[in-house]
């Protein structure tokens, strides 16, 4: 069972806690912008093979958004991060580049 | 290829079976290939079957990086059938169940195709609606199905419960020349009619890059060296985002596990596949007297082939209501695969961005049932550019808004 610490409440939970939410960090295209720039913020996935940043919900707990960073080859957490940042933070980039979860 | 008959079954047992000889043949890669197939999966195998046997292209090789029929042609259900709500699903699904029922016959392989029939139950008002709707579809598009009331229902699956009481059978759509295949079989079967062709089956060959020239490919550089070709058919479902990623771009899907299990064997009791998409759980008996069931899949990204524990526990509870009989059974063996979801839930047959290459993926939850019709498709899609069954499922529709939107008819995987 794949288990996340949800760093708005601080508890660590069961992904039956909690709802996924997608890739992570993708930037917001509305309706004046170009077909290319929709067609990626509603489809375009990278879909990585390795360290996917996603968004989650802890949907039966505390009802907030956060980010994890989870390597989809071996289901290994390298952390988790407030939903309210653009980019990884460099904590989270570091535990990635050491394979260890922060 | 010495031929499957009666004749030979004879002729074998008077000799210790001692000249069946290998299913598919073992070479070493050549230099260059006419096309590349990448992905021994059923759709993969299909592909370069119909492109030998309907367009004469027979310098071809599918490569794979584990072993053929590993993926999720192994990993299955085995449900099959056609009764889709648009008409696009309608004819590429339609056409292969159609070739489903002669397929034994054409590969001279028993894949064991199973016409029983299929119930896809109502248990909600909506549903209702929603299969009626199908029905009326399905009329008109020439695929058999009828809308069925719970009393007829009850006398194709006496094993159930249709009373509730939370989610009653208020009926179903029935079709009856629906069914179930032996999945290895069909991969053995495909890989035997390519290799009698002289195509070539590689295994252990996993492609690791995609060399292109001026935007067009030339080939593809794998883990026994570099191979190369005209045109190359990306058929790899789970994996086809690392595929896109090698050649430069992406697609428009995510990889999610998705699991199914079986029960101890039992007696026969059970002649018939039933779905059940609210409670997000299918059931059918194979013919080792398992219960094969499978319901949804997890929500998050994953290359594992392993899923979440908690979803077999759902969905044996959400089945365990209609069918009361099954919480009395052990369950034997559960296993996932890496199905590839789009953001239609329909497939992707296309060309892509690179000049020469093709990608069939977006199979998802619900591909093995179309293996012929989308091999077929795909081949006449590489040999000429163009196909009328392929038409509609072009990669650039999401960008157009043109969606073939069949996630109510494959709201559960099946
Ligand atoms: C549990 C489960 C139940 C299902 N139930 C049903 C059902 O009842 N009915 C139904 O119609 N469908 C069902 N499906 C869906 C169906 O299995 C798939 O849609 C279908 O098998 C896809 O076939 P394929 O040939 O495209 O992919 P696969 O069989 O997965 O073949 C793709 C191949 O590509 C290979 N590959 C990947 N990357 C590379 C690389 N870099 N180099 C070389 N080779 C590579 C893989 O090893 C794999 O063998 C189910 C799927 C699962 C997982
Ligand atoms: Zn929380």
């Amino acid at each position: 069972m794949l288990i996340l610490t949800c760093p708005n409440c601080g508890l660590a939970v069961e992904e039956t806690e909690l709802s996924p939410g997608g890739e992570a960090h993708l930037e917001r295209f509305g309706p004046t912008s170009s077909d290319d720039a929709f067609e990626e913020y509603l489809f375009l996935r990278d879909n990585v093979k390795g360290v996917h940043f996603e968004r989650w919900r802890h949907a039966y707990g505390c009802g907030k958004w956060f980010l994890a960073a989870r390597d989809t080859a071996t289901l290994q957490v390298f952390g988790t991060y407030s939903a309210q940042t653009k980019a990884p933070p460099p904590d989270i980039l570091a535990a990635i580049k050491k394979g260890k979860n922060t | 290829m010495r031929r499957f008959s009666a004749f030979a079954i004879a002729r074998e047992a008077l000799r210790n079976h001692e000249g069946w000889g290998r299913t598919w043949a073992k070479r070493p890669p050549k230099a260059r290939y006419d096309v590349i197939i990448v992905g021994a999966g059923g759709h993969g195998l299909a592909t370069a079957y119909y492109l030998g046997k309907n367009f004469g292209i027979t310098n071809v090789a599918i490569l794979e990086k584990g072993w053929l029929g590993g993926g999720n042609t192994g990993r299955n259900t085995t449900i099959i059938r056609s009764n889709y709500l648009q008409d696009p699903s309608a004819a590429i699904y339609e056409k292969a169940r159609s070739l489903y029922e002669g397929l034994s016959q054409d590969l001279n392989y028993n894949v064991m195709f199973s016409p029983r029939g299929v119930i896809m139950l109502a248990q909600t008002h909506h549903e209702v609606r929603g299969y009626k709707r199908t029905a009326h579809a399905n009329s008109l598009q020439g695929v058999t199905t009828e809308w069925i009331e719970p009393k007829r229902v009850k006398e194709l699956c006496p094993i159930m419960n249709i009373d509730g009481p939370r989610y009653p059978v208020l009926g179903g759509l029935w079709q009856a020349r629906g069914g179930t295949a032996r999945h290895d079989a069909v991969a053995w079967g495909y890989a035997r009619a390519c290799t009698d062709m002289g195509m070539d089956i590689l295994q252990k060959c996993e492609v690791t890059g995609i060399a292109r020239d001026g935007g067009k490919v030339t080939g593809v550089q794998t883990t026994q060296g570099d191979i190369a070709c005209d045109k190359l058919g990306v058929v790899v479902a789970g994996h086809s985002g690392v595929l896109a990623q090698m050649a430069g771009f992406r697609l428009p899907l995510e990889s999610v596990a998705l699991q199914a299990l079986v029960s101890e064997p039992v007696k026969p009791c059970m002649d018939v596949v039933v779905m059940a998409n609210t409670v997000h759980g299918y059931m059918s008996q194979s013919d080792k007297g398992e219960m094969v069931i499978g319901g949804g899949t997890d929500g998050y990204n994953n290359y594992t082939q392993r899923g979440s524990f908690h979803h077999i526990e759902e969905t044996l509870r959400a089945l365990v209501e209609t069918f009361p009989m099954i919480s009395r059974l052990k369950m034997l063996r559960q296993w996932g695969g890496i199905v590839d979801v789009t953001g239609d839930r329909s497939p992707i047959l296309s060309k892509t961005p690179v000049d020469g290459m093709y990608v069939n993926c977006g199979w998802g939850t619900g591909g093995f049932k179309a293996i012929p019709g989308s091999g077929w498709g795909m081949a006449e899609l590489i040999a000429k550019g163009h196909s009328p069954l392929t038409e509609a499922f072009g990669m650039e529709r999401f960008r157009e808004g043109r969606f073939i939107d069949e996630s109510v008819a494959a709201g559960v995987a099946h």
